[in-house]
């Protein structure tokens, strides 16, 4: 008898145990040390990235008598737009006195024709390395592999030559055409490894279904392609614009893209260092590739999901 | 009259021969499976016929024209694939319209085509759809529609039914049947599942390494396999062999351990006879129980393993030393561990060759 209480009350208790332990979603702890190390480094991370931002945005808001006070923290007492209208129509860039507008047109015309060019030619080259295996397919990625790799510094007099003997030494499609080519090995391959991963057997419905080498280009790969063509774009978009070296050496100072008239109007060495100015005209140059980046990473996340619906 | 004729066809990849001088004579409206495990290069075979692959050596004729050197499009065939290859950004209607449209093919006869082939493989409901809304079923049926609008001779099909599930695809191959029916064409049929084969096909083609082993009727490709290989390919659980010792005084006989197996009513092909042989009989093929005896040859084994499985039941047994498969009725009472008598007749066995493996 005694036994059968003793075990009816420890299944009792067992009971009751199993009612009152942990239930539900484990509860998470806001402070714990794992917690504070994540966000004070990316609180440190964020400030290390803001605080010059903060500092030219401020500065560039500023009349030079304020920034000669020293105090480059602190806020603009007396907001003024005038550095901006200058960096942007009026700085004097060694010859001209027309500020950062002349290179913003230049750098627009030398941006536009060259990502267009050098997308359209690289995806076209993926495809056909990709989907149709032509004689010599191999030999011809190879080299264009290889062609990553070589330092511009090797071939950048040898350019210049090349560019003279075309009589397109010094304007804007010469330029172009080097920024066409040098974008080739790297999106080439970007576009080849895409179209690998198109199922082969779409493919092959596309030719038995009658459709070409271009027919299958337009209408099958490039709609299902969206995404990588953004992100050529902003590979090429900010990569072509905030070039620097090939500016300087194949353009003369009339078709100057703007990074380098932004290098001309900071290091002018006439009257006194306008700091205002020069961080409003870096500013004004750096604002394309942010607006690519604000504009497209939206763009971009569509685009994934959108390839992400296989058929 | 002969739709697809292939004569000494070679393909290599670099320096492997995946089909080897291989010749197939397929007739007008007939449905023509090419089985064979994977790797056997039957995918090639069919990526060859419709234009896909460049072939090394040999010729490819469909509807009496030499078609080896055209394109996929202008040889007269559509083509079905495992994974659908569907147009991913083209509603239902432009899957179907985009060979017509490559045509030039006037409008309103697209409109006519795409409306015979929805009310054919009922899909009209789903025609302004993109595939990523269909269900795979519904695919392969899309899929199926974009060579029938096509109005061609010969339809390929590789391995449509594999990326479904299993009642799916039970389902489907009934209409796939019921459409060769309707339709007539030529069909030509690539998979890897047996009970397709044998449910679809006029003749099946059983490939190994790029080579036909045998082209015949379902019928007979079960029951009068010409060699090991085809014998052993076919049929779930596969077939029984027993390696024994033929002997030929009043009665031709096999001979292994203490059994001897009589051989007087097997129709052997020729009076040519090797000494060791292989004996086959298929699971099905076997009586059990008091059916036995009336076999003219029977004999005990014991059981050791019984796998029932609804409608019949496999039963593993050791024959004098030797595994041997038998299937029952699904409500048999035998148990494992039971010594039972089995019987069957020699008539219905395939006998082979030890060395050259072909049937005797
Ligand atoms: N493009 C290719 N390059 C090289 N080898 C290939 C290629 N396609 C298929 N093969 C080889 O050819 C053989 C037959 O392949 P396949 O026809 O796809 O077989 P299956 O009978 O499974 O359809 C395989 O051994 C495969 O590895
Ligand atoms: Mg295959």
């Amino acid at each position: 008898m005694a036994d059968v209480i003793t075990r009816d009350t420890a299944a009792a208790a067992m009971t009751a145990g199993r009612m009152e332990g942990p239930r539900g979603a484990k509860p998470k702890r806001s402070i714990s040390p794992r917690n504070v190390f994540i966000y004070g480094t990316l609180l440190l991370v964020s400030i290390y990235y803001l605080l010059p931002l903060y500092v030219m945005i401020v500065t560039s808001l500023k009349g030079m008598p304020e920034i000669r006070l020293g105090n480059i923290f602190a806020p603009p007492v007396e907001i003024t737009f005038e550095p901006w209208v200058k960096a942007w129509a009026t700085a004097c860039t060694g010859l001209n006195c027309d500020g950062l507008s002349r290179g913003f047109w230049n750098s627009v015309q030398i941006t536009v024709p060259s990502v267009i060019l050098s997308i359209a030619i690289a995806s076209v080259n993926g495809y056909a390395l990709a989907n149709w295996r032509f004689k010599g397919a191999d030999v011809f990625f190879t080299i264009l592999i290889f062609g990553a790799f070589i330092p511009y510094q090797v071939m950048l007099y040898p350019i210049v030559i090349l560019l003279r003997e075309l009589g397109i030494y010094g304007t804007l499609w010469g330029l172009i055409l080097v920024h066409t080519i040098f974008g080739m090995p790297i999106l080439t391959l970007l576009f080849r490894n895409y179209f690998t991963t198109v199922p082969e057997e779409l493919f092959k419905a596309a030719r038995v279904d009658g459709a070409g080498f271009w027919g299958i280009y337009f209408k099958i790969m490039l709609p299902m392609s969206l995404p990588i063509f953004v992100v050529a774009m902003i590979i090429q978009i900010t990569g072509i614009w905030n070039d620097f070296l090939f500016g300087v050496v194949y353009t003369k100072p009339d078709v100057y893209p703007m990074t380098v008239q932004l290098n001309n109007i900071v290091n002018s060495v006439q009257g006194v260092k306008e700091y205002n100015v020069n961080m409003a005209a870096t500013i004004i140059t750096g604002l394309v590739p942010l607006f690519i980046y604000f504009v497209s990473g939206k763009l971009f996340v569509r685009g994934i999901a959108a390839g992400a619906v296989k058929g | 009259m002969t739709s697809v004729s292939i004569r000494d066809l070679t393909l290599k990849f670099g320096s492997l021969e995946v089909l080897k001088s291989l010749n197939l004579d397929i007739d007008e409206g007939e449905f023509l499976v090419l089985l064979g495990p994977s790797g056997c290069g039957k995918s090639t075979l069919l990526n060859c016929i419709a234009g896909l692959l460049d072939i090394s050596d040999g010729q490819i004729f469909i509807g009496g024209n030499n078609v080896t050197w055209s394109e996929p499009s202008e040889r007269g065939i559509g083509m079905v694939f495992q994974s659908y290859a569907l147009y991913p950004q083209m509603s239902v209607e432009g899957n179907l319209a985009f060979g017509l449209k490559n045509a030039r093919m006037p409008k309103d006869e697209i409109e006519k085509r795409i409306a015979r082939a929805a009310e054919v493989l009922q899909i009209e409901p789903l025609l302004k759809r993109k595939p990523a809304q269909l269900s795979g079923g519904q695919r392969q049926r899309v899929a199926i529609g974009r060579a029938l609008v096509r109005d061609v001779d010969v339809f390929l099909f590789d391995e449509p039914l594999s990326n479904l599930d299993a009642k799916l695809r039970a389902e489907l191959r009934v209409e796939i049947k019921r459409l060769h029916h309707r339709l007539k064409n030529t069909m030509i049929y690539v998979t890897h599942d047996q009970i397709e084969a044998l449910t679809l096909a006029d003749r099946i083609a059983i490939m190994r390494n790029g080579i036909i082993q045998q082209l015949d009727t379902p019928h007979e490709i079960y029951n009068r396999p010409v060699n090991l290989y085809v014998a052993g390919f076919m049929g779930s659980p596969g077939m029984n062999f027993i390696e024994g010792e033929l002997s030929h005084h009043s009665e031709a006989a096999l001979n292994f351990s203490s059994t001897k197996v009589p051989l007087g009513r097997y129709p052997f092909a020729s009076d040519d006879r090797p000494g060791k042989a292989i004996f086959g009989i298929r699971p099905e093929h076997v009586s059990c129980g008091a059916a036995a005896s009336d076999e003219p040859f029977s004999i005990d084994v014991e059981i050791e393993v019984v796998e029932p499985m609804g409608a019949d039941t496999l039963v593993w047994a050791v024959l004098d030393g030797r595994e041997f498969r038998f299937r029952v009725d699904g409500q048999s009472e035998l148990r494992a561990g039971q010594t039972t008598r089995i019987g069957f007749d020699p008539a219905k066995a395939s006998i082979f060759d030890a060395q050259t493996e072909l049937r005797l």
